[in-house]
């Protein structure tokens, strides 16, 4: 995971060594300072030498602005590094989920990919910073600040060959047996969210049943038991602090007592000791320190594997090397398909073969879940056939370029969104380079130009995020022109015209007869009149075609057919 | 098949928008962080008397964090005599009681830390608990227009994340600033006794320090902001293009995206680059300076011992002093972030608090009648009755005409007399006119009446107004002209528990609780028996299926019933209509197809419903329509036809189109 991760950090190479070596530098300036504060009282004052004092506190102030510079530029090169490495791993992400298919795209669900790419990636731009950084200067700082320590006195700098080991003892303990705690703890937090969100959704309920006071009791529960836990794991962890002054206050004792003696005996210095007390914290702080960069890193490490798991996802359609440019014409020939859909056990389709002629109007009628949509969705290798052939203008669809295939295929989709922008963007999406002549000709067959006219800006006019300010009929239609701009071959509605009025409906239609011939039309609907003037009707059944003729015939032959026919009738209101 | 499936979104005249929003919210969520508490003293005040509940325990526990705070200062004054002992006596035993001592204050000051901090933890704990609970019970008494009116996503990041940030800061913050307080305080008198002079310059040097970090917060916060408002761009971005996916896919616009996307992460680098480089910078230009005015002070320190104005042991204890003294400022400024978050937290939180609840001036309430005098005094006043949910008053009135289940509306005169009336389930709409936003009404001088029974249905495309009508009744919103009556009694006048005990609602969006199944029918009547749920179940031809599931009864169910099938779901929300066995039944059936055999089940069970009840139906199905009383075709608010199912047929009008389906559902 790391090896796959620390790529993206390639073109910050340079930034990601530097980084640490200037970080190394200031942690050494750092470790310096009290070494030649020793130097100051030791010959400095006992020998009562002026020129010393001056020249070392001298030395003491330039290496301090040393550490400093250090210290800024590494603090620079580390956020440079950090963050671009974020940035060149949140572009790759996004890179990768633009190559997915449908199947994949099912797999992840949409929130959980903008988790992916917003919360996950940032959090690992801070954990790539915070290691070349903190990751750096805490061992450094342990491992050099004890190098001195011994340097100057091996007698006292023993005693934290007995501090160090107390305070990761003591750290490990409290670890240890506070994971399980936080653990419960999250678990509470988990249950307060879900009966909170449930009471957010099933409000109407709560509310004409008059259970308000029984949902009160209901979180007082939850709420008391979240208290009790959270009081259980935070009382743990903040012994931490007290402990580790604990371990501080008897490492300066044990100094003192140690150092006392020699002093006292002659063979150590007073400045020793005032360096040392330095060191102490130094050394103390460094293992503090560490202990947050790991916490950081562990949280961390939960976000990598979210990303990892999306980059290592194996799209499964992509487009074959040297694939047809171009599509001859818009027959579609459906071959002994069956079709399941990933990780489902059930076939959504069996054993379908069709036969549709360039140019051809063809209705799709079925019950929800029998299959209309999965069966259309083939055409431009949204999926892929589990078995089977689906050939376009006469070749298989996995031999064409994917891209000439899907401008080809024109599919507007049931779950249809417009994006926020102008119209006229909104309608570029279908050819990036269609005039507004273009974009008003097909506005006017998908019947939506004389809405379009009216608003004030025209095409200039804005779209909302999701189109929310365009009514349900207006999107479809907007939709479906935005379909119609790439001048495709086969043309798909898949239930596009649900909240569109009949007369409207059978406006688009009549247009599409007109000035769409040759382009071979498939629709579906749930309205029987959406269909009526198709030249064949598929009936699907339960993934089966269980017919497949013109209106006509299927009144002979179809009894479903007679069915929807006879309710649509009789009249099932709306 | 035949039925029309666009038209889930009934409630679409309401301004809320459930779906994806979450992200939507942390989002905004992110900008208000950075945004500053409008009325701080306000929420200051409120958050106090939250607090104040724990008084004893907050003062305890902040005068120990201050002790321990103390004494760790005080400990360090011991360096000086036992430095000096050691160095100028030389004698290891005059400098033993100043390292016991030493000890000892240590000792006390990290006890002192540990039972403050306990302390503290406890009063954040309970603090939080406190203002959830209010929160959440507020919630609760909030009208539904509320509920409607705010996303989920965005009260839901008021109940985690800004709880959260309160927690914090009482947990941290408080006892931070106290005892950083008290450090610097003690620090600067130490260094005051120890050696005014070289205090002095400490103070010039850490107003030096000071200054320069004023200097980069307000060049990191300016960039912080530039970050901030960046990330909201791309994540925005990031949100509806996902959305969107599968549309991106069909139009080949992968590549497009991408630089689209390529541009906005760029631009965010860069500012996150810059924000972070000011903001990691602290550190290190903190942490020189600190060694600089210490590489002075030993430097000038060390020229007066010299020239015999100091003894080592000051300066070693100085020394200690000074390098301490900057830390209690970068801890306060640390925390300065916290406090902001939580304040503006905690303003969110009493604001969502402060939303009006529900107004319930209803004075006419149930009340039982009991056949003898003996029996209204052998029940106790809280003895639920069968047939309503709730505990109804139990009394003995002679010569009062009683109603259905026995029940009566009182009434109170203005003359203090009380006036009965019996419950029948009689729905009148006076003249009624209704709208959600000022100036767009969805309902438009509606009148119609039901009497004890009978079955209206309407019908209309989506957005006519339908779901509307049965938001009135029950009093979810109020009309704001014309009236509603219940038995003849104006519903404002009802109190609101009592005239929603007498409603039942079946809508099409099924929600469920996580709990069994029983428990879920039992939700409409908290003291049903067993036998009264299964008999509940069985009347609404629920039963069946239930005890073909792996536990019967107590299946759990999880996020709103996932484990069942949609008609599964339909039923068991009839079975819990059922247990509450209601007078008046509001039905909102539902559109979507489920299998044939499910759903001739939950025609049977919503029969059976309907059968003798008033009942309000939005109908989808022909039968409903057909055996119902009256239809109402709604449209724009307003009602276009009314008749039976024959007699709108023959008008060949509005209502013969929608059967035939020429009119545009939006």
């Amino acid at each position: 995971m790391l090896r796959q991760l620390s790529r993206y950090m390639k073109p910050y190479r340079l930034y990601a060594i530097f980084s640490p070596v200037l970080m190394i530098i200031e942690v050494l300036t750092d470790v310096y300072i009290p070494f030649l504060m020793a130097d100051i009282v030791n010959i400095g004052i006992y020998e009562s030498n002026t020129e010393v004092v001056i020249t070392l506190g001298l030395r003491m102030i330039l290496s301090a602005l040393i550490g400093l510079v250090a210290g800024v530029l590494s603090a620079r090169l580390g956020a440079v590094a950090g963050y671009g490495f974020g940035a060149n791993l949140r572009s790759d992400l996004y890179r990768t989920i633009q190559g997915f298919s449908f199947g994949n795209l099912d797999k992840f669900s949409v929130p959980s990919l903008i988790t992916r790419l917003t919360n996950d990636c940032n959090n690992l731009s801070q954990a790539a910073m915070m290691s070349l950084r903190m990751g750096i200067r805490a061992p450094a700082l342990f491992v050099f600040a004890l190098i001195m320590a011994f340097n100057i006195d091996p007698g006292m700098a023993r005693v934290f060959l007995v501090a160090i080991p107390a305070l990761l003892l003591i750290f490990a303990i409290i670890i240890k047996l506070a994971h399980p705690r936080f653990r419960e703890m999250q678990k509470r937090i988990d249950d307060i969210n879900a009966v909170v969100q449930e009471d957010l959704t099933n409000i109407r309920e709560i509310k004409s049943f008059v259970r308000e006071d029984h949902e009160k009791r209901k979180f007082k529960k939850f709420n008391d038991s979240l208290m009790v836990t959270s009081y259980k794991a935070i009382s743990l962890v903040i012994i931490t602090m007290p402990a580790a002054e604990l371990v501080v206050y008897s490492t300066i004792i044990a100094i003192l007592w140690i150092g006392g003696r020699e002093i006292v005996a002659g063979n150590m210095l007073a400045g020793n000791i005032i360096s040392f007390l330095t060191y102490v914290m130094q050394i103390l702080m460094s293992l503090i320190m560490f202990s947050q960069v790991l916490l950081q890193l562990t949280r961390a490490k939960a976000s990598a594997e979210r990303v990892v798991d999306v980059m290592n996802t194996d799209v499964d359609i992509s487009t074959p090397e040297n694939g047809l440019t171009s599509v001859a014409d818009g027959s579609i020939t459906y071959k002994d398909v069956n079709f399941c859909y990933p990780g489902s056990e059930n076939y959504s389709l069996t054993g379908i073969n069709l036969d549709i002629k360039s140019g051809e109007v063809i209705g799709i009628l079925g019950a929800t879940g029998s299959g209309k949509s999965t069966l259309l969705s083939l055409i431009l290798r949204l999926y892929d056939a589990t078995e089977g052939q689906i050939m376009v203008g006469g070749r298989d669809v996995r031999e064409y370029d994917l891209k000439t295939l899907r401008d080809s295929v024109s599919f507007v989709l049931q779950q249809n969104t417009l994006f926020s922008g102008t119209l006229r963007e909104n309608m570029q999406w279908g050819d990036a380079n269609a005039t507004d002549d273009m974009i008003r000709k097909a506005l006017q067959r998908a019947q939506a130009w004389e809405f379009v006219q009216k608003l004030p800006d025209g095409l200039d006019s804005r779209v909302e995020q999701g189109g929310t300010n365009f009514s349900g009929g207006q999107r479809q239609r907007l939709t479906i022109a935005r379909a119609l701009l790439k001048e495709p071959k086969v043309i798909i509605l898949d239930d596009s015209t649900s909240a569109v009025d009949m007369d409207t409906d059978a406006r688009i239609r009549r247009a599409f007869a007109a000035d769409l011939e040759g382009v071979t039309k498939l629709i579906v609907a749930q309205r029987l009149a959406s269909v009526e003037d198709a030249d064949r009707i598929i009936i699907l059944d339960e993934g089966r075609v269980s017919a497949f003729a013109s209106p006509a015939e299927l009144m002979e032959t179809s009894e479903i057919y007679r069915e929807i026919y006879e309710s649509q009738q009789r009249g099932v209101v709306a | 098949m035949a039925k029309q499936r666009n038209n889930k979104n009934n409630t679409s005249k309401t301004p809320k928008d459930k779906s994806a929003d979450s992200t939507k919210v942390d989002r905004r969520a992110g900008f208000d962080r950075f945004a500053k508490p409008q009325d701080t003293k306000g929420t200051l005040k409120r958050l106090a008397e939250y607090v104040g509940k724990n008084r004893w325990r907050l003062i305890v526990g902040l005068l120990l964090a201050a002790g321990g705070a103390l004494g760790s200062v005080a400990g360090n004054a011991f360096l000086m005599p036992i430095i000096n002992a050691f160095v100028y006596e030389r004698s290891f035993a005059a400098a033993l009681p100043g390292i016991i001592a030493m000890a000892a204050v240590f000792i006390t000051s990290a006890v002192c830390n540990y039972f403050g901090f306990r302390l503290m933890a406890k009063v954040a704990q309970r603090t939080t608990n406190l203002i959830r609970r209010d929160l959440f019970s507020n919630l609760q008494d909030m009208p539904l227009s509320f509920f409607d009116s705010h996303s989920h996503g965005e009260l839901m990041s008021t109940f985690t994340n800004d709880i959260d940030n309160i927690s914090t800061a009482l947990d941290q913050t408080l006892v931070s600033l106290l005892t950083s307080a008290v450090s610097f305080i003690g620090t600067l008198t130490m260094m005051m006794i120890l050696s005014p002079f070289l205090t002095l310059l400490v103070i010039v040097m850490v107003a030096l320090m000071l200054f320069t970090i004023s200097f980069i917060m307000k060049r990191s916060r300016r960039s912080f902001r530039a970050q901030q408002r960046d990330l909201a761009d791309l994540n925005g971005y990031i949100e509806e293009l996902m959305q969107g996916q599968k549309v991106v896919k069909v139009f080949n616009y992968e590549d497009k995206t991408i630089r689209v996307f390529d541009e906005k992460n760029e631009i965010l680098r860069q500012a996150s680059t810059d924000a972070q480089s000011y903001s990691v910078s602290i550190f290190p230009v903190l942490g020189n300076l600190a060694f600089i005015q210490y590489a002075i002070t030993a430097m000038i320190g060390s020229m007066r011992i010299i020239g015999g104005h100091m003894d080592i042991g000051t300066l070693a204890a100085f020394l200690q002093y000074s390098r301490n003294f900057s830390r209690p400022l970068t801890q306060i400024s640390n925390q300065i972030n916290v406090l902001i978050a939580a304040m503006a937290g905690a303003e969110r939180v009493f604001r969502v608090m402060d939303q009006p609840a529900e107004i319930d001036d209803g004075k006419v309430h149930l009340v039982r009648v009991a056949a003898t005098e003996t029996e209204a005094k052998d029940i106790p006043e809280e003895k639920p009755l069968r047939g309503t949910k709730d505990s109804v008053p139990l009394l003995y009135l002679p010569r009062v005409e009683v109603g259905l289940r026995n029940l009566v509306w009182a009434v109170p005169e203005e003359d203090e007399t009380i006036r009965y009336i019996p419950v029948c389930g009689d729905i009148r709409f006076d003249q009624v006119t209704f709208s959600y936003i000022e100036g767009q009404p969805v309902l438009k001088d509606i009148s119609l009446y039901a009497k004890p029974g009978q079955r209206i249905a309407f019908v209309g495309s989506t957005g006519a107004g339908k779901t509307t009508i049965t938001n009135l009744i029950n009093r979810f919103y109020d009309v704001q002209e014309g009236t509603i009556y219940f038995d003849g009694i104006d519903v404002k006048d009802l109190r609101k528990d009592d005239l929603r005990m007498m409603l039942g609602m079946v809508l099409q969006e099924v929600h469920l609780f996580t709990d069994t199944v029983a428990e879920n029918i039992r939700y409409g009547y908290l003291k049903a028996t067993d036998d009264e749920v299964v008999s509940a179940a069985e009347f609404a031809n629920a039963d069946s299926f239930i005890r073909h599931l792996p536990e019967g009864y107590d299946t759990m169910l999880y996020d709103n019933g996932r484990n069942l099938s949609q008609g599964q779901r339909q039923l068991i929300s009839i079975a819990r209509a059922a247990v509450a066995d209601p007078l008046v039944l509001i039905l909102d059936e539902a559109t979507s197809s489920v299998d044939t055999r499910t759903e001739r089940l939950i025609e049977k069970g919503m029969d059976n419903m309907m059968e003798g009840r008033t009942t309000f139906a939005i109908a989808h199905r022909l039968s409903t329509v057909r055996h119902s009383n009256a239809i109402m075709v709604l449209e724009q608010g307003e009602i276009m036809e009314r008749g039976d199912h024959d007699q709108l047929m023959s008008l060949k009008g509005r209502y013969y189109d929608l059967n035939m389906g020429t009119i545009e559902l939006e």
